[in-house]
């Protein structure tokens, strides 16, 4: 009986190996599948002039999409610039000033949600609040939405990365003389600098991907951008237009922008994993 | 605010008057009618002791007992966490260190404090012991260079670092590390050092060497020690108080309460029947 119901336990225990395995190997075919589609559809098209010429009118080979390239790092440099210093100091306020408040608790609960809100919908709330008012898509619009989307997860990751900081180090500091403050900066951002660095890059690769909100906002453009009060050519707009048009040329600049995000996410999650890894060895 | 007045408790009533001591030793610290409470759980009760110039003094006691809360209130470090709160009195000097009065940052720079855990601050050995001296003095350049040496000199850590200064302080060893924290505090200059377990989680070796250090140390600062390890109190200190269920059972001279203690539950204590 009893070597009967080991039997049974040993059976079991390869069939959910065998299962896991199984289900891990159908989510990486499919990720490399993905993949390679992405690189062999796009790689052709990634020639000199597609990061240094505008787009040509349809039925026209040749011109790039310098325009959307350069709108894309526009619009995520200013989202990022103001999301990122406001997203880490009210993580701090969770933190390190207002832990264990009914504030912060309201705070971290309504960011939470934030998190959690589609994309089209902040697109939506930002059309409304500013491309409606200044009667134009503009890239400004563009800019606010994507950082809108930032924020909470700014919020989130650097409240999570100073939390890992053990309050040894707080008292420490405290102890030697060291202001609240210059405790928080000094001595408990430091110690989860690499941390803290890898959520905003994250929440950068994140945004660098968003469609819906920028359709709303930015919308889209042929020309090069001349201020930010107007329609902001982007990639990912483009390649929602490029690859639903008839032109087998646009298609494969489609193509060819899908493969340039993908090649910037990864480099951005790459980057931040391999910080990750340099926190843990220290 | 000269209010040390003599004090009229059964602590100092308990104190024999017949300790030998050579020289007369002043009071540092004294503790009037401490009393600690988490949220509404109170866990020291009417707490008084003297704490000695230039002397070591162990605080020993079972687990739970109170002996760290106690000594987290000299510095004031437990004002970090929300719910916990301090009535009573803590003269140091003529000054109650417990009254909203006195800035917590500047009390800090006169009392250092050793923890438990070593934590040495994500950075190199030299900025470790720089950071106190550049946020609380004026001390620059080569003469900050020649404190910093003269601290780790003075916790016998110079030898085993002077050549990788400028690596981090966390690649240390554990009981190193805590050596490095004695370096940082006593780099300010406190007059008092709290230690809160400070070999707890050091091996053997390590705890030799910062016991020898403390004994190195006491000429110049007052020292109080919190321990679970009996031996170290009677190895270390000059004076002892035992605490139990946040009450102070008995004070006075180290040697005189290992041997002849006037309690009986201090007497079960350091004769092992519980705890």
């Amino acid at each position: 009986m009893q070597s009967n119901s080991l039997k049974m336990r040993k059976a079991v225990s390869r069939l959910v190996k065998v299962l896991a395995t199984l289900s891990a190997v159908i989510g990486l075919v499919a990720l490399i599948w993905i993949l390679m589609t992405v690189v062999s559809r796009g790689i052709g098209s990634l020639n000199f002039e597609f990061f240094t010429e505008l787009p040509t009118p349809p039925g026209m080979s040749g011109g790039g999409l310098a325009n959307a390239i350069a709108g894309t790092l526009v619009m995520t440099v200013i989202a990022a610039a103001t999301a990122i210093p406001i997203g880490m100091l009210a993580g701090t306020y969770l933190s390190e000033v207002g832990k264990g408040t009914g504030m912060a608790e309201f705070i971290r609960l309504v960011n939470n949600i934030m998190i959690g809100v589609p994309s089209i919908i902040i697109g939506i709330f930002i059309y409304v609040l500013i491309v409606v008012p200044m009667k134009g898509f503009s890239g400004l619009a563009g800019a606010v939405a994507l950082a809108v989307i930032m924020l909470p997860i700014v919020v989130r990751t650097t409240e999570d990365m100073l939390t890992l900081v053990p309050d040894s180090i707080r008292e420490s500091a405290l102890a030697l003389g060291a202001s609240r403050w210059r405790t928080t900066f000094d001595i408990v951002f430091r110690a989860a600098k690499n941390g803290l660095l890898t959520g905003v890059l994250l929440a950068v690769a994140r945004v660098s991907g968003e469609t819906a909100p920028l359709l709303f906002t930015a919308l889209n453009s042929s020309y090069w951008f001349s201020g930010l009060n107007e329609p902001m050519a982007n990639l990912t707009v483009t390649i929602f237009n490029y690859a639903m048009s008839p032109y087998t040329d646009w298609q494969a600049k489609a193509w060819g922008a899908s493969l340039l995000i993908m090649v910037s996410i990864l480099a951005l999650t790459v980057t931040s994993r391999f910080i990750m890894k340099r926190q843990g060895r220290q | 605010m000269e209010v040390m007045a003599p004090k009229m408790n059964k602590i100092n009533l308990n104190m024999p008057a017949y300790i030998e001591e050579p020289e007369y030793a002043d009071i540092a610290m004294s503790v009037h009618n401490l009393n600690f409470y988490y949220g509404e759980n109170q866990v020291l009760f009417d707490n008084n002791l003297d704490i000695h110039k230039d002397r070591i003094t162990a605080i020993i006691g079972p687990s739970g007992c109170g002996k760290s809360t106690h000594i987290r209130t000299y510095n004031r470090i437990f004002e970090m966490y929300r719910n916990q709160r301090a009535t009573g009195s803590i003269y140091l000097g003529d000054q109650d260190v417990l009254s909203q009065s006195v800035d917590s940052t500047l009390l800090r720079r006169r009392i250092g404090m050793i923890f438990q855990k070593p934590s040495p601050f994500p950075m190199t050995i030299f900025d470790n012991i720089a950071y106190g001296m550049k946020i609380n003095t004026n001390v620059r350049g080569s003469e900050l260079a020649g404190r910093v040496e003269d601290a780790l000199i003075r916790v016998a850590l110079w030898d085993e670092v002077k050549d990788k200064l400028h690596s981090s302080g966390t690649d240390l060893s554990g009981g190193q590390q805590q050596r490095l924290c004695i370096a940082r505090a006593i780099a300010i200059e406190p007059e008092v050092l709290l230690m809160d377990e400070p070999c707890s989680a050091i091996d053997p070796i390590g705890t030799a060497k910062i016991e020898e250090l403390m004994l190195d140390l006491k000429s110049h600062y007052t020292i109080v020690i919190v321990t679970h390890n009996m031996q170290q109190a009677a190895r270390v200190s000059d004076y002892t108080a035992f605490f139990y269920q946040g009450h102070i059972v008995e004070f006075g001279d180290t040697q005189q309460l290992f041997t002849n203690p006037k309690n009986s539950q201090t007497e079960d204590y350091i004769t092992g029947r519980f705890g």
